[in-house]
């Protein structure tokens, strides 16, 4: 019998391992096709259809329609493949960073000056 | 033999693109870091290194979870940079060196490093803009050999293992019979984390210790798990792995010859070295 130890938890962070990549392959594969311009002006045109033929799950295909870093994560998103996802948007990472911190942006980018401090 | 002149480490934030591109480099935000590379410049005039093997991580550009490998080397006559989803302008495409990618990687899977090989390869924004940083004209003067380093999908190969990767690296460019001059770019860090409520976390601390590190105790950093890492610099700040194998892949006396670090460029703890190699 195997014995599975318990993961190390570090605050606030999701660490993409195996259950993740598991977890998020439709999502994180949509997002990867994202990399096409053409792709991406699919996605626009018709989400429904497009989140459809990549098969994600409905806890995936909630977090794109609320555009909520926190639930794509949850729901196995890999940063770097949601990244693609926000780029569609024109956001930024201190756009991302604001919303999963549940601050503004200027506050955001404050908290990254006064961590050289 | 080739000879291996020396090691240049620097961070590869995307917005970095963006910057060039809207030409801020003098702009109060953007000044500090592109202040960093002048006398980097300067010294590649000098040494004019033939070939940079350019150690980075893939953001899914090149590779998808589909195959995510631990270590892949390119093996390409050219590699392209291309469309990765947010509209960095595009760079010309950089010349391979099929000579020294064998090389490498007959003498690495020799030496029990496994790698991943690739006759075609996409080239993303780890490995555009440093070449972009050193060379801002954009005319390549160096043949390259890109080498990926797994830093997306934990686990993540170990510290330890990135530096004996480096260490074979090293042993395998000055056994490549050629009057080549070598250098060894690592790419990516310091400190941040994109993702989560700690999003925005950055460790001056840490960065700064691991920089010193390099040059008074290079195998320092081999004592931390990928999820140390994690932890002390975030995780996207586990890209140091690409660094330490560039610093390791120095074989003779290491010597300093420039550094920079800037708190923040994007959400990252900025930071360049310059170590060359005295054999």
């Amino acid at each position: 019998m195997s014995v599975t130890k318990p993961k190390r938890q570090i605050p606030g962070t999701t660490v993409f391992d195996g259950d993740m990549a598991r977890k998020g392959y439709a999502l994180n594969k949509m997002c990867y096709s994202f990399n096409a311009r053409a792709n991406r002006e699919e996605f626009l045109r018709d989400e429904d259809g497009y989140c459809a033929k990549y098969g994600l799950n409905e806890q995936q295909r909630a977090a794109i329609a609320h555009r909520n870093v926190l639930e794509l994560l949850a729901a196995g998103g890999n940063a770097y493949y949601l990244a693609k996802f926000g780029g569609i948007f024109g956001l930024d990472m201190q756009d991302i960073g604001a919303q999963q911190t549940g601050v503004t942006k200027e506050e955001f980018k404050a908290k990254l000056a006064a961590a050289g401090r | 033999m080739a000879r291996i002149v020396g090691s240049i480490t620097t961070s590869h934030v995307p917005a970095i693109g963006g910057a060039i591109a809207k030409r801020l480099q003098s702009d109060p935000y953007w000044k500090p870091f592109f202040d960093g590379f002048p006398p980097i410049r300067k010294w590649l005039a000098e040494v004019k290194p033939d070939i940079a093997v350019v150690v980075f991580n893939d953001h899914g550009l090149n590779f998808f979870l589909d195959k995510q490998p631990t270590f892949a080397i390119g093996a390409a006559p050219e590699y392209r940079n291309a469309d990765e989803g947010w509209g960095i302008p595009m760079v010309p495409p950089f010349a391979g060196d099929l000579d020294l990618s064998w090389h490498l990687i007959n003498s690495l899977i020799a030496d029990e490093f496994d790698m991943v090989t690739c006759q075609e390869m996409t080239v993303d924004h780890a490995f555009t803009l440093p070449m972009a940083l050193l060379w801002p004209d954009q005319k390549w003067p160096v043949r390259t050999v890109p080498i990926c380093v797994n830093t997306v999908q934990f686990p993540l190969p170990s510290a330890k293992r990135c530096y004996k990767l480096g260490q074979s690296i090293g042993r395998a460019i000055e056994s490549f019979d050629s009057d080549a001059r070598v250098m060894v770019i690592g790419t990516g860090g310091l400190s941040h984390q994109l993702e989560g409520t700690r999003a925005g976390f950055i460790n001056k601390e840490f960065d700064l210790k691991f920089m010193d590190s390099l040059i008074k105790d290079p195998t320092w950093a081999t004592q931390f798990s990928d999820l140390d890492l994690v932890e002390q610099a975030g995780t996207q700040g586990v890209e140091l792995l690409n660094w330490l194998v560039a610093r390791a892949a120095l074989t003779g006396r290491v010597t300093l010859e420039h550094s920079s670090f800037h708190i923040p460029i994007s959400n990252t703890a900025a930071a360049t070295m310059l170590m060359e190699n005295h054999v």
